[in-house]
């Protein structure tokens, strides 16, 4: 009957033809390059980082940038190179936590919906047309004020947000998946449902998936360091890159480098994740990149 | 249209009331009372305040009488600010933070428009590239980090523009609209952009091109119309955005518009402030959507007739 080698080597191919597109794509490999550093050196901040967290030196006070501190020090005399190694830490990892909290939300929403269809999507879709029209940054805000600023509150308001679109994307991907013809040539061969969701529907959703997934980090990691900057977010002693900016912006007339570094690195990360976001569209979503 | 409108209308209703019931029991579940934070009372002062309030109601009671104030229009007092009520506070910061709003779009559109459009005119050159990789710049730079870098380059070093205030020095409304702005501006340049490219490929515009008329005119009056879709509807969505950065720009710039006053609740836990602007915000959002979708539906022949098929 039908013959998995061939749907493999399909599946294969067209891994490879995007991953093809994507080498050539400059900006989308810098991105990929920037994002896998700052992985790295978060992953590895507690071992590489030049001072301890803690370690304050109050007779040293605010340093421009030295050869002792690369990025010089804060008004306690820390290393801010340090601050903004942890800050990332925690900024990365509400990135990535919100972001995947949101993607299962989202993709089981939009799957179901899809697939079942009829009256069940009506009403799903209808739940998310709703909550698309609540004003979501002003409900965190709330949150956040009325039960304490709780980093795990956090990962969970941002995540509430954020699955929606992906619930969106997910089920226009499915919709239109069910009615392709090899969808139906694969019924019609005798394959039960989850192998046709197994085989067929998944990998043809993954690449849209992908591409919104790398797309939704960076608004992700906004809207935390946005609610830091109002100081409604990550609280001291934790660190993200939107507080130190928030501090950065008390002293940066007189000291302009505690703003522009930890700026430096969000805007950074802001711009690979986007790049590469843009790239991955490009070599994954075909109907996107025809212009 | 009309039936489009009255349908979005009634849709509206359960999201408003979804809105105020959840922020209502959200704001009564909260671990301690509006007045905990200040230094202990005397318990017949406590209990006189909380009459006031009608906080020594049963909760059910209190959700019945502040919907019903709410429909007719009243917020009630503020708890902090003790003899003004959440309309008075609302009626102060709003032309304030409507002005700001309204530069920053003018702002948005005028640059992201024609950047788009020109990156569009002839895409994968200079042309193109030029213009785009400053519009990811753009987006990549959030206001709370361009605001502080504007305010340090042209208020503190070059001392060309005041840096904090509104409507008091001449050319203080300049940098908070620049602030504002400049996000939206970058990703309106992509939408156009995309949109853009995407109606030069058809067919009408080869009938266009092949009656011999000049780029410009097929630009101006073929092109554009089409084009602009995408920012149209992304008008709507752009003005909640807006709501939420002026929270950013008017804390930066001491404005005294809604952003800093919604924030500043935030702060003191004034409880039925920040229950009022959640809902007006709200309300505002919808309103916006709505007008949005509207006008998308009026520049776009093919949603019009879906509209008028009453779907």
């Amino acid at each position: 009957m039908h013959s998995p080698s061939q749907t493999s080597q399909q599946r294969s191919s067209l891994w490879l033809d995007a991953w093809i597109k994507l080498r050539k794509n400059r900006m989308a490999l810098f991105g990929f390059a920037v994002l896998a550093t700052l992985c790295v050196v978060s992953l590895l901040t507690p071992w590489i980082a030049p001072y301890s967290y803690e370690e304050q030196d109050l007779m040293l006070g605010a340093t421009p940038p030295s050869a002792a501190h690369w990025l010089g020090t804060d008004i306690f005399g820390r290393d801010m190179l340090t601050r903004v190694m942890y800050g990332g830490r925690v900024s990365l990892m509400v990135g990535f936590i919100a972001t995947a909290v949101a993607l299962v939300i989202g993709i089981l929403w939009g799957a179901i919906a899809g697939f079942i269809g009829g009256r069940v999507d009506a009403i799903m879709m209808r739940i998310v047309d709703i909550m698309y029209a609540l004003p979501f940054m002003i409900f965190i805000v709330l949150l956040m004020v009325v039960f304490g600023r709780n980093i795990l509150l956090l990962f969970v308001a941002i995540g509430a947000v954020e699955w929606l679109t992906m619930a969106r994307i997910v089920r226009s991907q499915v919709m239109a998946l069910r009615k392709q013809e090899f969808i139906e040539a694969a019924y019609s061969m005798g394959l039960s449902r989850w192998a046709i969701i197994r085989r067929h529907i998944i990998p043809n959703t993954l690449g849209p998936v992908i591409v919104y997934t790398t797309l939704t980090i960076p608004s992700v990691m906004l809207l935390e360091a946005f609610l830091s900057f109002l100081g409604l977010g990550i609280q001291p002693p934790e660190s993200s890159w939107g507080l130190l900016i928030n501090y950065g912006v008390e002293t940066m007339e007189e000291y302009p480098w505690l703003l522009i570094f930890p700026g430096i690195t969000l805007s950074l990360t802001l711009f690979a994740l986007n790049f590469l976001g843009d790239g991955l569209r490009d070599a994954l979503d075909p109907r996107a990149s025809k212009d | 249209m009309l039936r489009f409108i009255i349908s979005r209308l009634l849709q509206a209703i359960p999201v408003l009331l979804v809105v105020i019931t959840v922020t209502f029991m959200l704001i009564h579940s909260a671990p301690g009372g509006p007045f905990s934070a200040e230094k202990a009372v005397p318990p017949e002062v406590a209990r006189a305040l909380e009459a006031q309030y009608n906080l020594d109601q049963p909760l059910w009671q209190q959700y019945i009488s502040y919907l019903s104030d709410v429909i007719q229009g009243d917020f009630g007092p503020s708890f902090k600010y003790s003899g003004r009520t959440v309309n008075e506070l609302i009626a102060a910061g709003l032309p304030v933070t409507a002005e700001l709003a309204l530069y920053a779009m003018l702002v948005a559109l005028v640059i992201g428009i024609s950047a788009g459009v020109f990156a569009a005119i002839r895409p994968n050159t200079l042309q193109d590239y030029i213009p785009m990789s400053a519009a990811m710049l753009g987006i990549c730079m959030p206001s709370f980090l361009l605001g502080p870098i504007l305010i340090l380059v042209f208020g503190i070093q070059l001392e060309w523009l005041p840096i904090s205030g509104w409507g008091d020095i001449p050319g203080d409304k300049i940098l908070p609209a620049l602030t504002l702005g400049t996000g939206y501006a970058a990703y309106i340049a992509r939408l156009s952009r995309g949109g853009m490219l995407e109606v030069l490929s058809q067919d009408y515009i080869r009938t266009a091109r092949a009656k011999g008329l000049s780029e410009r005119l097929i630009i101006c009056k073929h092109a554009l119309r089409g084009g602009l879709i995408p920012v149209i509807a992304f008008l709507g969505p752009a003005f909640a955005g807006l709501l939420g950065g002026s929270f950013v720009v008017e804390t930066i710039f001491q404005i005294p518009g809604l952003g800093r006053f919604y924030v500043t609740s935030a702060f003191n836990r004034d409880y039925t402030m920040i229950l009022g602007m959640t809902i007006f915000f709200a309300g505002l959002i919808i309103v916006f959507n709505l007008l949005s979708d509207m006008l998308a539906i009026w520049l776009n022949p093919k949603l019009r007739q879906q509209a008028r098929g009453g779907n």
